[in-house]
């Protein structure tokens, strides 16, 4: 810890590189977030029928399918072996997430994220304690069970309460009550759980996450050494275990972020004014020198005993 | 577990929504119908729609239509079929009017002008498989004595479930012809049911075997309950004799079994 770590989180980012800079990550990632919405809008809105669909199943342009693959597999896990367009559709869906990382479908294209982070924005404001905090591998039992509920109904189970296509779905071809599952996230992330939903129980993130687990797109951390404490990337990172590993290596020790949890969303860049972290693939070796081991300070009894 | 719960209430698929042309059958469809809306966005005529929450409707973001609001046209190229990217809608349907999106009934016979002696005829006009679908079936009318019925029937071997029979009825608010799901539409005869009018052996071999009648033991032909006894023998016949046969009931005048 360092007296840097009281300053309002991303001050010194805001202080050295200017407001742009410290929140160009988040900028671009409302603007691809609000992006994709849009494309699918065109057509309801505008009559220009670019993207048909939705985020389960779309068609681009006539010609280019997409399928969510978790969808599509619980699909078959309900019985049913799907046309060759889905199966396709779901490929390069599937591939594309394996390369650039499966949750960056979390915090670029998910619309369920804004709300979250909305939620979370509050929870922070409102000073709330961080609440129930469920496991890590949480999500992944709900993923099983969706899986598992999946074959026993066979239908496609989680589709009945997601929160995620409600919302798409909803915006795209109406809405119905499908808004009190959002509110109800929402809900649940202010008030329940800080980070609840997305950080630990959403069964669609736990199967993208698991999906980028090989991801080339990285984020790391290679000018480690030159970290001063200040905190601020925690602050900001929704799945902040994943830069432990990273950040506080030994010598020797890789500076990426390989953990499947983070999102890409690139946050701990723009909060950082000494630029410690950057977008590289995971092959990069550039030599990332570990942080001089710190002592932590020395305290006088008496000053303990007068704190 | 609760989305257990949830999937099988989802199947209760309310009557007056009908799905898409080429549905698989409702618990196939929703193992495979992934909600993506391509089939309402490639519809023509905006008849699809996706459900919405809470709304009526079946289980949410499937696809289905009220025949009363916007019914099928029942397009040649069948495009809500060929968008489907998963084959919840069957892509073995070619020929649109092999459709089975369910089955019109006439149901309310108190109503319908038709069936009142007068000519509407509107329903079996509009139909577009007229006179297969829907004919007009004379009937003499009790209440005039000497005016006839054209009673509109339906046929369920070429009726597709388009619904343009209810769209159209003259009547205010509800139609006296709707289409229901097949499901809930249509009975099946029992499977040893044979119409004697149309099978000339009406027995069915391997479900009934009827006795074959003929005079002597082993056998329950009254000529001689019981079978015989061989002559100058008192007593009953001994069941355990091959073909032995000794009925229940008695028989007066037999002297024999029951008394």
């Amino acid at each position: 810890m360092s007296e840097k770590t009281a300053l309002p989180v991303g001050q010194e980012a805001i202080q050295d590189k200017g407001w742009w800079l410290a929140h160009k990550f988040l900028i671009l990632r409302r603007i691809t977030q609000a992006g994709f919405l849009g494309l699918f809008l065109l057509g309801p809105w505008f009559g220009i029928w670019w993207v048909k669909g939705n985020l389960a199943g779309s068609l681009t342009l006539d010609i280019l399918p997409l399928t969510d693959p978790l969808v599509l597999l619980q699909g078959m896990f309900a019985q049913h072996w799907p046309e060759t367009t889905a199966i396709i559709g779901a490929l390069i869906v599937g591939v594309a997430y394996a390369l650039i990382g499966g949750r960056v479908y979390c915090s670029w294209v998910c619309p369920i994220n804004p709300v979250t982070d909305a939620a979370h924005w509050l929870h922070d404001k409102l000073g709330f304690a961080k609440g129930w905090q469920p496991k890590r591998g949480t999500r992944y039992w709900v993923l099983g069970m969706v899986f598992a509920a999946s074959a026993l109904t066979g239908t496609i189970a989680w589709e009945f309460v997601n929160p995620v296509s409600m919302l798409h779905r909803g915006l795209i071809f109406g809405m119905g009550f499908a808004w009190t599952f959002v509110l109800a996230v929402f809900l649940f992330d202010l008030v329940v759980s800080r980070r609840g939903w997305c950080g630990h129980l959403c069964p669609v993130g736990a199967f993208y996450g698991l999906l980028g687990t090989g991801s080339v797109l990285r984020v790391s951390a290679v000018k480690r050494a030159d970290c001063d404490d200040c905190m601020d990337c925690f602050a900001v990172c929704p799945e902040m275990h994943v830069i432990t590993p990273a950040l506080r290596g030994a010598e020797g020790d890789t500076p990426l972020i390989l953990s499947s949890d983070c999102a890409n969303c690139g946050r701990c860049i723009d909060v950082c004014a000494p630029d410690v972290f950057k977008f590289t693939t995971r092959f990069d070796d550039t030599p990332a020198p570990a942080r001089a081991v710190r002592r932590k300070p020395k305290r006088q009894p008496e000053a303990s005993r007068a704190a | 577990m609760a989305i257990t719960k949830l999937a099988t209430d989802a199947r209760a698929l309310p009557v007056q929504a009908i799905r898409p042309p080429g549905a698989l059958p409702e618990e196939d469809f929703l193992a495979a119908c992934i909600r993506c809306g391509l089939c309402v966005r490639d519809c023509p005529y905006d008849t699809l729609v996706l459900a919405e929450l809470g709304l009526e409707g079946p289980a949410t973001g499937t696809p289905f239509f009220t025949a009363r609001n916007i019914p099928c046209e029942m397009c040649d190229d069948i495009p809500c079929v060929k968008a489907c990217p998963t084959g919840a809608l069957d892509h073995g349907l070619t020929n649109i009017d092999d459709a089975d999106m369910g089955l019109a009934v006439l149901i309310d016979e108190e109503h319908c002008l038709n069936a009142l002696g007068l000519r509407c005829d509107v329903c079996y006009r509009v139909c577009p498989v007229i006179d297969k679908a829907i004919t007009l079936e004379r009937r003499h009318n009790e209440r005039s004595g000497h005016h006839a019925i054209f009673m509109p029937v339906v046929h369920s071997d070429h009726c597709t479930g388009c619904g343009k029979c209810e769209k159209s009825c003259v009547l205010p608010f509800e139609s006296a012809i709707k289409v229901l799901p097949v499901r809930v539409a249509q009975a099946k005869a029992a499977e040893h049911y044979k119409l004697g009018w149309e099978d000339r052996n009406p027995l069915v071999d391997e479900l009934i075997d009827l006795p074959d009648r003929l005079p002597g033991p082993g056998t329950d032909n009254l000529v001689a309950p019981g079978g015989y006894l061989p002559s100058g023998v008192e007593g009953l016949p001994d069941p355990s004799m091959d073909g032995g046969f000794a009925p229940s009931y008695g028989l007066p005048g037999t002297g024999g079994a029951g008394q």
